[in-house]
């Protein structure tokens, strides 16, 4: 994935340091150029450029009909874009925080998820739906929600989260290309995360769907996404001065769920931790545990173990640390992976 | 023009004293003080008799589809049916205010209005069989999906009709929704949208007094529903839900309105379920039988009857010439209901995404090998393929 990028007449491209944040701006920035049905609408996502300047000169460059500040209200605005897709369009919505999405969850649930389905096909419905999500940056309550549990529990949906710049631009591009409703949770405490990224020839990446092994090692799979993956890539460099060769899958999608790339990870190590900021009980890691041991219980060393947020109201920002599974936690579940069995 | 330099979004910005703005003037938004007529008024002299003989068979033809429904129900021919009898000349109105370009967005009490733009009676009806959830092409018609959870439909209806007008295309889209469903926040949102984009789009009120059990004191304090406008800026207007010809009026001067890039209106009908809500419903216990005998002496097809009657528009040999193609509408309906639908399992797989996902298909894959072990069985009895 990291050939060299060069221009459309073949120059190579000099890829500077860039922000998820400007990857994922210019995702929308180019989805728009390239397809005039594609319409941004939210709240303060056109003069401002949105609370996180993710839609920052959309307004500007497109007009006030293609990035649409539109009145506070979530419901109205999935809901509108329902039938914007109904028309032809293929609306970008902006939810401006993860629990900030909920009032517009029946018009998710009733309606995006299903009108593919209840129509026979006759009438899909390519909506994305952006939503900030997780914790991490100090926000004050109802500012940091891991909400993925609920969108991927919901048949229709497709559930995708980017963790490095690059899939911030591919997976977006794909996402607002799909012909399915997709949920595109970005992980707002990676919004200002930076790497070497060109605008002018972004590089490709894996399709949604597939699952992407960001760290090979032997020792035991660390299947993570979104926001916990850096934690994950920390801990496996951390887990070397134990001995531990740690393998770190990036789910990069909920929904669909790459069972192939994560159940070969765990025949590989034969251990198996998944490492999420959403709660556990409920979460994506008993789906994704449950998948495991159907799918490799025999070459299973050990249970496969869970490093999640604790089973609460996202805290206050002064105690969110202690909530957050951070490097520690991921080490701490790795050593309890039964290794005296070994020798 | 864009959606920011549209006059009322642009209208409203908070002035300090002693130049106020606001400066508010409700008036020309207010409905009328009565419900609106037109049979048995001097307005019916401005009336169609075309126009008034058609909505006539209309009528007749859509009492007979609901009573038909209704019967299908209790032979087991339809799960369930919420029947609009007694709300016919709302249903029919409707429909026939639209253009073939225009979009319906019906709830599912709006199975007529969806027939009587011409929609195929038995793919009306599909959602209620309990077969598949639509059976129609939404946008072969130009008719939404039947919706259930109330009042969501409206912000379809607002996107839909701002989309159209974005694209620069002569769409209008009608929402239809109940007294109940009024109470919703997306009752709400979409009204809110819709006159801030202006977005031609006609919100159409069925009041007809109740939401499920729950009478209409129990659900809003406003002086009427069509009172609600006035808080969104557009205009509300009250009518007689059981004169088809003033329902008619009203909603074309809506639907013009809205043609003409002036606006959203919420049109008001008072209107009654002469039925429970569905046949699962028993009626008898939040109203009394004298009010449903009230409201049978302003029957929308007897008045629609006694007006054309007295004008000379329509004799015996009329009214039994409608009610002979309603029956052949009904024995066609029957006949074709009383076909068991053909059910295809595998289909539950086949829409969920534009590609199957693994997992789906490893699902489809285990629910064929239940239906071929079923067939075998079926076949060749409880040892084969042992």
């Amino acid at each position: 994935m990291t050939t060299a990028a060069v221009t459309a007449d073949g120059r190579p491209v000099k890829a500077k340091p860039a922000t998820m944040a400007q990857a994922l701006g210019r995702a929308l920035r180019d989805s728009m150029a390239e397809d005039p049905t594609v319409h941004v609408l939210g709240e303060d996502v056109g003069t401002l450029g949105g609370v996180f300047r993710i839609t920052d000169g959309l307004a500007k460059e497109f007009g006030d009909d293609r990035c649409t500040d539109t009145p506070l209200a979530e419901a109205g605005i999935l809901g509108a874009a329902v039938g914007m897709a109904m028309y032809g369009l293929r609306p970008v919505v902006e939810m401006q925080f993860d629990a900030f999405a909920y009032p517009a969850f029946e018009q998710l649930m009733s309606h995006v998820a299903k009108m593919r389905n209840r129509t026979g096909g006759a009438m899909p419905l390519p909506i994305t739906v952006r939503v900030p999500y997780g914790g991490g940056i100090g926000g004050v309550e109802h500012h940091s929600d891991s909400s993925e549990a609920y969108y991927m529990a919901t048949p229709g949906l497709h559930v995708v989260t980017p963790a490095t710049v690059d899939d911030a631009y591919g997976l977006l591009r794909e996402s607002i290309a799909s012909d399915d409703p997709v949920v595109f949770l970005e992980p707002k405490r990676l919004y200002w995360s930076k790497a070497d990224w060109s605008p002018e020839a972004p590089a490709a990446v894996e399709p949604i769907g597939r699952a992407v092994v960001r760290r090979p090692g032997r020792s035991a799979t660390l299947i993570t996404y979104g926001p916990s993956l850096p934690v994950c890539m920390e801990a496996a460099e951390a887990a070397l001065a134990e001995g531990w060769d740690l393998e770190v899958v990036d789910l990069r999608s909920l929904v669909p769920f790459d069972d192939e790339t994560v159940a070969a990870s765990v025949r590989r190590t034969g251990r198996a931790v998944v490492v999420h900021e959403s709660p556990g009980f409920g979460g994506p890691g008993g789906e994704i545990a449950a998948r495991i041991t159907e799918r490799c219980f025999h070459h299973l060393e050990a249970p496969v173990l869970r490093v999640a947020g604790f089973d609460i109201p996202y805290p206050p920002p002064m105690l969110e640390r202690h909530h957050l599974p951070g490097v520690d936690r991921v080490l701490d579940a790795v050593a309890r992976l039964q290794w005296e069995a070994d020798s | 023009m864009t959606v920011q330099e549209l006059p009322g979004a642009a209208a409203y910005r908070p002035t300090p004293p002693p130049a106020w703005k606001p400066i508010t003037d409700p008036a020309p938004l207010l409905p009328d003080p009565e419900p609106y007529r037109v049979l048995g008024t001097d307005a019916v002299a401005d009336a169609d008799p075309e126009l008034l003989l058609r909505l006539h068979a209309e009528l007749v033809r859509g009492r007979r589809y609901n009573a038909q429904a209704t019967a299908l129900t209790k032979q087991g021919r339809l799960a369930v049916y919420p029947s609009s009898t007694g709300q016919e000349a709302c249903e029919i109105a409707a429909a026939l205010v639209l253009e073939e370009r225009d979009w319906l967005f019906p709830s599912y009490r709006d199975t007529l209005a969806a027939v009587a733009r011409g929609l195929d009676p038995v793919e009306a009806l599909t959602l209620l069989r309990g077969d598949r959830h639509t059976g129609y092409d939404p946008r072969e018609h130009r008719i939404a999906p039947l919706c259930t959870p109330l009042a969501t439909q409206l912000p379809h209806a607002v996107g839909l009709a701002h989309a159209a007008r974005l694209k620069g295309d002569d769409v209008v889209a009608l929402a239809m929704v109940g007294d109940g469903g009024t109470s919703e926040g997306d009752f709400h949102e979409a009204l809110n949208f819709a006159a801030v984009w202006k977005a031609p789009v006609v919100f159409f009120v069925q009041n007809n007094g109740f939401a499920i059990s729950v009478p209409l004191a129990k659900q809003t304090a406003a002086p009427s529903l069509a009172h609600k406008a006035v808080g969104y800026g557009m205009p509300g207007r009250l009518v007689d839900g059981n004169d088809a010809a003033a329902v008619h009026q009203v909603l074309s001067e809506a639907v013009a309105r809205a043609r003409r890039g002036e606006g959203p209106t919420l049109v008001e009908a008072v209107t009654y379920r002469m039925e429970a809500h569905t046949n699962a419903d028993d009626a008898t216990r939040y109203r009394v039988d004298s009010e449903v005998e009230a409201w049978k002496a302003h029957d929308p097809v007897r008045l629609l009857e006694r007006e054309l009657t007295e004008r000379g528009l329509l004799d015996d040999a009329g009214i039994e010439q409608a009610k002979e193609a309603a029956e052949r509408m009904a024995a066609a309906l029957r006949e074709r209901m009383n076909a068991d639908p053909e059910l295809t399992p595998m289909d539950l797989f086949t829409h969920v995404y534009a590609e199957q996902t693994s997992q789906l298909r490893e699902q489809a894959a285990a629910l064929r090998a239940e239906l071929d072990a079923e067939q075998d069985h079926d076949e060749h009895g409880p040892e084969a393929g042992r």
